[in-house]
């Protein structure tokens, strides 16, 4: 029997704000243990939280961008729980009238463009952490991540194989990057995943029983979790059994998802609206103000990059798959005017350059505005291409300006027809022999006269005035 | 008259005229305190060593001429609010030890108005009870009748008064739990309107239903702290930023031509015919000073204490999560594993009310059950809101017994929770719609057991309650009988 799997994401991505959600804390990254941390995000007794505006704020901005509907009115509840890493017993997090609901993404795949249905976005606090060491019977509690703000982001089970799966799961993770609302490190936690996934044989409409897929901390990881899970499944039902409902774990090393151990599954939340915490109101004027901050989104951006400048689609592929990349691509385009040339040294030179040293364009020694300007010196004829490839190193290296470093070392291509004439009659008295073969009809050896010239002047000869000069001469 | 016997503002009025000091008011205090401490058991700790810096403090300032509306005042806090540095235990073997690294808004305030802080006062374990006999650390008794309960769940600081051992104190409300023992004590004890007094540093028992609140032996000395309290916390979400009056405005004037609602759900059988009389003598003496007293109807008045029941607990059952012995308080010894320390812990670190309260809430909250009990209730305490909205366009004030019954015995009623609860009838409708309540002395039981009398106001109306307190009190001026200690 043919079978469908039938996939639904949740993500939950950590959001960039300085402080945590319901208290004043830092969310800083790896601080040592429980110094980033308040009477508040502790759950000592008697405090309360106080929403941090800004979370609202960037969740907004992600339900704009999968076009979501935002409630105008949502709720926090205690999600209730026993766990050494939750201060409280109870994780705030929002359940019966969440942040946004009914949006979707469209996603590239091999098969070409798919729409995947998004439930739901809603706002939570993260967990704190344990620490376990082997030698000791106790673990260690780390508290500095407890309250750092999260969205959970809940996908319709429109996903139908792994490849469609890491696709969305790119799409999220590029919109949260682009929005700046998430730094997307998947090894740090800032962007995780869980999967439920189940089959079904095609054409039937009813689900399958779900497994549900967790401790996968890469888009490949999740692929091949998938993947597997998928045949799994596959194996299990063909062979006439029953799928288990479970929670799984991937294995990285052996390749496998493996049941949780024990208890779980019988959690019973008892969620019920957070008494401490008062309705959420979000009005038409709040959300159109954060709408206008909303950048040009990863995909349209692609689309008009290829349009306004007449790239291919890899290239505005390349070209948008970081909003720095993207803003610093369209500054250069812009002012040196020459936009596939502009692509091509972005993609090509700049790109390598910087990757040699993993920097993004965040950090790039060069400016967009350099760069145009040394684009506009080829374009001119004031050096060659060739000259450029050098001139772009140096002004990476150095932190200089290409006129800078031309005046410096004479870079400045000769575009003198007097002086490369010279330079040329030169060339041919030293190589009788050549002439001749190249008379006699051997045009090959037109490349040594090249060559030739640009040893004798360092490359600055002007490439295309050497051409017409060299045919001129040489002719019979 | 002893110092000690002095109201807030009589004391203050001493304190700043120089005729005595805080110094001397305090030990004036422990002396008083020493001597009915071991009979009444009111205070769970002392706070003797920072009570007389504070002193010396209030002494200071007093001569250079810096004085607070509470300066060198003693007062009592109910041990459920957080004291910074100060064991803070709620009654409870949990927090047997906890000492909280910050002060609640309340204390805060309290302190930045020159009050002296005598000790922590003795509560039913996080609240729960009706009778201050679920406290870890031993029962409370009434000082009118050491034989009786004092109220609760804020027992020792309603005594704590009674005894005159300190000027005023702080309470807590949830279900009554000022207004309860402070009729059965014969002290006055608000319930602010739900937002209007931080509940920040206050250990939650109920949110939606906690309210932190003053206890003071006149009306006058209400509207004082009342005015320190009161106002706007950026802590608390559910803190209220509206206006706050001055309380002392309302005092001294008459409720001529008021209309005062006499809810008939509230005069049911079952009421006490001597706590009965003294509220409806207290009624008449307003007709007479020209009040109209007009019957109203909260129909949902029978649902109170189901719908409290159920909604308390709920919310009670997730805030007392946190005392899992992971980062503070009690932690059993040497569980084998995790989930053995939680049992463990929480087996042997809460009593026998709070466990059975937690399950209450655990049950009222799991699904299944949810729908059934706590949306249902919910939406019930919707309707018991609605109630008040409509008689408050009939009326200024509404006009209840406090309680059913004056104090009852020791013992009587701890091992049947629903007679216990239901000692709380008249209060619980306050706090699921989050209203103002107070309860104001007004007369005594053939016993000597003293009655009170509530008035419910609308929201932010505190005012309101101070001035038919101020009124009353003038019409029926407070006996001076004392509790023979
Ligand atoms: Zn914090």
């Amino acid at each position: 029997m043919e079978y469908e799997p039938v996939i639904g994401l949740e993500v939950h991505a950590q959001l960039l704000t300085s402080s945590k959600i319901f208290c004043a804390c830092s969310t800083a990254f790896g601080a040592p243990p429980n110094t980033n941390t308040c009477p508040v995000c502790l759950g000592m007794p008697g405090v309360l939280p106080v929403l941090n505006r800004k979370v609202v704020e960037f969740a907004v901005k992600m339900a704009l961008a999968t076009n979501c509907r935002i409630n105008t009115y949502n709720r926090f509840a205690r999600k209730n729980y026993f766990y050494p890493d939750l201060p409280k017993g109870y994780q705030i997090s929002q359940y019966a009238l969440p942040l946004a609901e009914d949006g979707h993404l469209i996603v590239e795949t091999a098969a070409g463009k798919k729409r995947i249905g998004i439930t739901r976005i809603h706002m939570e606090e993260d967990a704190g952490k344990l620490i376990h060491d082997e030698h000791n019977p106790y673990s260690y509690v780390d508290l500095n991540r407890t309250g750092v703000p999260l969205i959970e982001i809940v996908s319709e089970p429109d996903i139908h194989s792994a490849e469609e799966a890491a696709a969305y799961l790119r799409a999220l993770h590029e919109i949260l990057v682009y929005l700046g609302i998430c730094d997307g490190n998947m090894e740090e936690g800032s962007f995780r995943c869980d999967a439920n996934v189940s089959l079904r044989p095609k054409g039937q409409e009813a689900f399958g029983t779900r497994t549900e897929l967790k401790n996968m901390n890469s888009f490949r990881n999740v692929q091949r979790a998938l993947e597997y899970e998928i045949k799994r499944q596959e194996y299990i039902l063909e062979g006439g059994g029953e799928i288990v409902q479970e929670t799984r774990l991937w294995d990285d090393s052996q390749g496998v998802t493996n049941p949780m151990r024990g208890k779980e599954e019988a959690h019973d939340y008892r969620y019920f609206p957070d008494p401490d915490l008062v309705t959420v109101h979000i009005d038409e004027t709040w959300i159109e103000e954060i709408r206008k901050t909303l950048p040009e989104l990863p995909m349209a951006r692609r689309e008009r990059l290829q349009k306004e400048y007449g790239l291919p689609a890899y290239d505005a592929g390349v070209l948008t798959s970081s909003r720095a990349l993207a803003d610093y691509y369209e500054e250069a385009a812009r002012l040196c005017g020459a936009p596939k040339i502009a692509a091509n040294w972005v993609m090509g030179d700049l790109l390598k350059l910087l990757n040699e040293e993993g920097k993004t364009f965040d950090a790039c020694p060069v400016g967009a505005a350099s760069l145009a300007r040394m684009i506009r010196l080829i374009e001119d004829g004031t050096i060659s291409g060739k000259i450029a490839k050098e001139l772009l190193q140096e002004m990476y290296a150095a932190g200089k300006e290409p006129e800078e470093i031309i005046a410096e070392r004479g870079l400045v291509q000769i575009t003198d027809e007097g002086a490369l004439k010279a330079v040329i009659e030169e060339i041919l008295a030293a190589n009788p022999a050549q002439v001749a073969q190249y008379r006699a009809g051997k045009e090959k050896v037109f490349g040594f006269f090249v060559g030739q010239a640009m040893k004798a002047t360092g490359g600055k000869a002007n490439p295309r005035l050497l051409n017409d000069l060299l045919k001129r001469m040489l002719a019979p | 008259m002893e110092l000690y016997e002095l109201t807030v503002h009589e004391l203050h009025e001493k304190l700043v005229s120089g005729e005595t000091t805080a110094r001397e008011v305090l030990d004036a205090y422990y002396r008083r305190i020493e001597a009915v401490e071991d009979r009444v058991h009111a205070y769970i700790s002392l706070m003797k060593e920072t009570a007389y810096a504070q002193a010396e403090e209030a002494d200071r300032s007093i001569r250079e001429g810096r004085i607070g509306p509470l300066t060198g005042v003693p007062i009592a806090l109910k041990d459920i609010c957080c004291t910074r540095g100060f064991p803070t235990t709620c009654a409870s073997r949990i927090l047997e030890n906890f000492r909280p690294p910050y002060d609640a808004t309340v204390v805060a305030r309290l302190r930045a108005a020159g009050a002296v802080f005598t000790g922590k006062t003795n509560m039913d374990e996080f609240a729960m009870g009706s009778s201050t006999e679920t406290s870890y650390f031993g029962v409370t008794r009434n000082p009118w009748d050491l034989e009786r309960i004092p109220g609760g769940s804020s027992g020792g600081s309603a005594a704590a008064v009674a005894a005159d051992e300190c000027a005023a104190a702080i309470g807590s409300d949830t279900g009554g739990s000022i207004r309860q023992p402070a009729a059965l004590c014969g002290v006055v004890g608000m319930k602010p309107t739900y937002g209007r007094v931080s509940r920040f540093g206050l250990v939650a028992f109920a949110s939606s239903l906690d309210q932190i609140g003053p206890f003071t032996k006149d009306v006058r000395d209400c509207a004082i702290l009342m005015n320190v309290i009161a106002g706007h916390d950026p802590r608390e979400s559910t803190s209220v930023p509206v206006e706050i009056p001055d309380y002392r405005a309302f005092l001294d004037r008459s409720v001529e031509g008021w209309k005062i609602g006499i809810p008939r759900e509230y005069f049911m059988e079952g009421i006490d015919p001597e706590v009965r009389a003294a509220v409806e003598g207290a009624a008449r003496a307003l007709e007479g000073s020209g009040a109209k007293l007009i019957e109203v109807s909260l129909p949902h008045t029978k649902y109170c204490v189901a719908v409290y029941y159920i909604i308390a607990p709920a919310e009670a059952s997730s805030n007392l999560a946190r005392y899992d012995g992971v980062r503070y308080g009690f932690r059993a010894e040497d569980p084998r594993d995790l989930l053995e320390m939680y049992k463990k812990t929480r087996s042997a670190g809460f009593g026998a009310e709070v466990k059975r309260r937690i399950i209450i809430g655990t049950y009222v909250l799991s699904s299944g059950y949810y729908e059934a009990y706590y949306k249902k209730a919910s939406q019930v305490r919707a309707l018991i809101r609605e109630d008040f909205d409509r008689v408050f366009a009939l009326c200024d004030v509404i006009l209840t017994p406090t309680t059913p019954t004056a104090a009852f015995r020791l013992g009587e009623k701890l091992d049947d929770p629903i007679q216990m609860y239901l000692s709380d009838i008249f209060t619980i409708s306050a706090n699921l719609a989050g209203i103002p309540g107070i309860s104001v002395p007004c007369g005594f039981t053939g016993e000597g057991l003293p009655v009170g009398v509530q008035f419910l106001a609308p929201h932010f109306e505190e005012g309101r309650l101070i001035q038919i307190g101020s009124a009353l009190s003038t019409l029926m001026p407070r006996e001076v009988r004392r509790p023979r200690l």
